[in-house]
């Protein structure tokens, strides 16, 4: 039971003491690549069963695997922004296993020398706070196909489409310390990806999945044994599945038991973990050199040209938006998130107030999509628009909260906030005569009121604040409001 | 002359028999052991060979491994693809449920 309030996040209050988690991920990612791995079959999501399937995934005997260079340029580029070591020879292993949706009997990957070695990532927290998360490998594999197990009720129905796609298997450090941890981690690899293009990172559809590896111990003591949780598709299961397996462990643990090493599903609707292999057949891959595939190799040159054509990446951009524009780092990093964010952040904030802008965006923008379901694709508000609006907040034009209500006009209509404004004449009033005329209306029809603020109810300044600004039907300048009233009250 | 590290015993073969999906019919498997056993010893003698100083050797020819660009150039073969299959339906192959 978690009974201590001020328990770190990832840490479980057990009977007997404070348990924390170690957390290692792989992270499957498939490559944004037309064709296959070792075939020139398409690797399009969606189409018709086995129409993406050559003789060489359906492993007809005699078919050679060619390896497509667009994937080893990919996984390159993956290596150098994780600052990763690119290993210049590497070397495709066969990993031997039954099962219906394989057909060679094996998936081609990478065991003893991976294309990409260690590297570092730095991993942005909800709290604003940064932790580095190390890499322990990259290499590229084969992907599987897909079983249906509920088309028939003694029957598997097998599609071979995805069979031979390439995907970048990328092992982080046993560093992570928490479930949020390794949310945020995912997100930054994700965001990486798709800075550089090497993956759409579309988890709905599969392109990115991780396995989770999870253990407990007590703090400073060795590392647990751990269990695998495989295959999940969003970060908010990534985190559910983590912290449920973690308090499992304590709950055996503490009870005097023993932690078996085995591989365990997420049960999405119990938001609990089962376990999935028998343990009897443990496995056992008898990995080998592939001997279809010589090693992989490529020089140094080939890996510079494509460090050269690296863009700019969220880190390296999180800085410039900080220093260019005067936001927060915990806004800049959520504005970086997506390539798109930034893009048209720039875009709204070039020549305004940059932490404004910041906060209509990520406030008021990301709130209004969430709510109306659209993604930031489909934005009703152009960039051009919001900083606009901005631009009319900051010179006075219109108030803050009347903003708000141009705002959701633009969301409804797309139109302009300018033409918004003019149409419903909301321009801001800050001329002193027409404020004074509702001020003098106000303290004529509130005379009993006035009566007692100026007996001393100061509290009362806020109601003839609020029915000034009323009668203006908000219009009224609050600043100017504010002084007048002052002056007439006194 | 087998090697003492690379002794195969019923045990092993049980395994890799289990993780090769091969039914060994009982009365085979101690001359099965025994084979394995020579086959592996005759492959021993190679250990005499100090190779510690040498890079593995991953082809004869000289050859690098042949690239190919990104291009979709085969698929949209599925009749062929489903030809040899026992049972088929709507484009899936169709197998004994694989499920537990």
């Amino acid at each position: 039971m978690n009974v201590n309030s001020t328990l770190k996040p990832g840490n479980i209050q057990g009977e007997t003491g404070i348990w924390e988690m170690v957390i290692g991920l792989e992270i499957h990612a498939q490559i944004s690549s037309k064709s296959k791995l070792f075939s020139g079959a398409s690797a399009s999501f969606g189409s018709e069963a086995n129409r993406n399937v050559s003789l060489v995934d359906a492993a007809m005997p005699g078919m050679l695997p060619v390896i497509n260079e667009f994937c080893v340029e990919q996984a390159v580029k993956t290596g150098l922004a994780l600052n990763a070591k690119i290993n210049n020879v590497s070397v495709f292993d066969r990993k031997n296993y039954f099962y219906a949706d394989l057909p060679q009997g094996y998936q081609i990957s990478q065991f003893t020398k991976p294309i990409v070695g260690e590297g570092e990532i730095i991993v942005d927290l909800d709290d604003g706070e940064q932790t580095t998360i190390g890499i322990e490998r990259l290499h590229l594999e084969q992907d599987a196909g897909k079983s249906l197990h509920d088309q028939h009720p003694t029957k598997s129905y097998i599609d071979l489409n995805r069979t031979g796609v390439a995907l970048m298997e990328i092992v982080s450090k046993p560093d992570i310390r928490s479930p949020q941890e390794a949310g945020a981690y995912v997100k930054k690899i994700r965001s990486i990806l798709r800075y550089i293009g090497a993956c759409d990172g579309n988890m709905e559809e599969g392109s990115l999945r991780a396995d989770c590896n999870v253990s407990v111990r007590k703090s400073g003591e060795e590392f647990g044994t751990r269990c695998e949780i495989k295959n999940l598709n969003s970060i908010r299961f990534i985190i559910q599945a983590i912290q449920s397996e973690a308090e499992r462990q304590v709950d055996i643990l503490e009870e005097g038991g023993t932690i078996d090493q085995e591989t365990r599903l997420f049960d999405t609707s119990t938001g609990e973990t089962r376990s999935m292999r028998s343990k009897e057949d443990a496995h056992d891959y008898r990995y080998f050199p592939d001997p279809d595939l010589l090693p992989l190799e490529f020089s140094e040159s080939w890996v510079q040209d494509i460090k050269e054509k690296l863009p700019e990446l969220p880190d390296s951009l999180k800085k410039r938006l900080v220093k260019d524009f005067g936001i927060t780092s915990y806004d800049a990093s959520i504005l970086v998130e997506e390539k798109d964010y930034v893009d048209f952040y720039q875009q709204a904030a070039n020549g305004r107030d940059g932490k404004l802008t910041a906060n209509w965006m990520i406030t008021e923008l990301f709130g209004a999509l969430k709510k109306d379901n659209l993604s930031f694709s489909e934005s009703p508000i152009t960039s051009e628009n919001l900083g606009e609006l901005i631009y009319l907040i900051s010179n006075g034009t219109i108030s803050g909260k009347i903003a708000k209500e141009v705002f959701s006009e633009m969301m409804k209509s797309k139109k302009s906030p300018s033409d918004i404004v003019k149409e419903k004449g909301l321009e801001q009033v800050s001329d002193d005569t027409e404020i004074l005329k509702l001020i003098d209306q106000v303290i004529s029809d509130n005379q009993d009121k006035v009566n007692e603020y100026l007996s001393g109810k100061d509290k009362l300044f806020g109601f003839f604040v609020g029915q000034v600004m009323k009668l203006s039907q908000g219009k009224a300048n609050p600043g100017v409001v504010n002084k007048l009233l002052k002056e007439k009250l006194k | 002359m087998p090697n003492k590290d690379t002794i195969v015993d019923v045990p092993t073969v049980n395994k890799i028999a289990r993780l090769s999906r091969l039914d060994i019919p009982e009365v085979n498997k101690e001359s099965l052991t025994n084979d394995l056993n020579n086959i592996l010893g005759f492959v021993a003698q190679l250990d005499e060979v100090d190779t510690s100083n040498v890079e593995p050797l991953a082809s004869v020819t000289g050859h690098k491994l042949p690239l190919r660009s990104d291009d979709v150039n085969d698929g949209n073969i599925e009749d062929l693809i489903l030809k040899n299959a026992p049972e088929s339906s709507s484009g899936f192959f169709v197998v004994p449920k694989v499920i537990e």
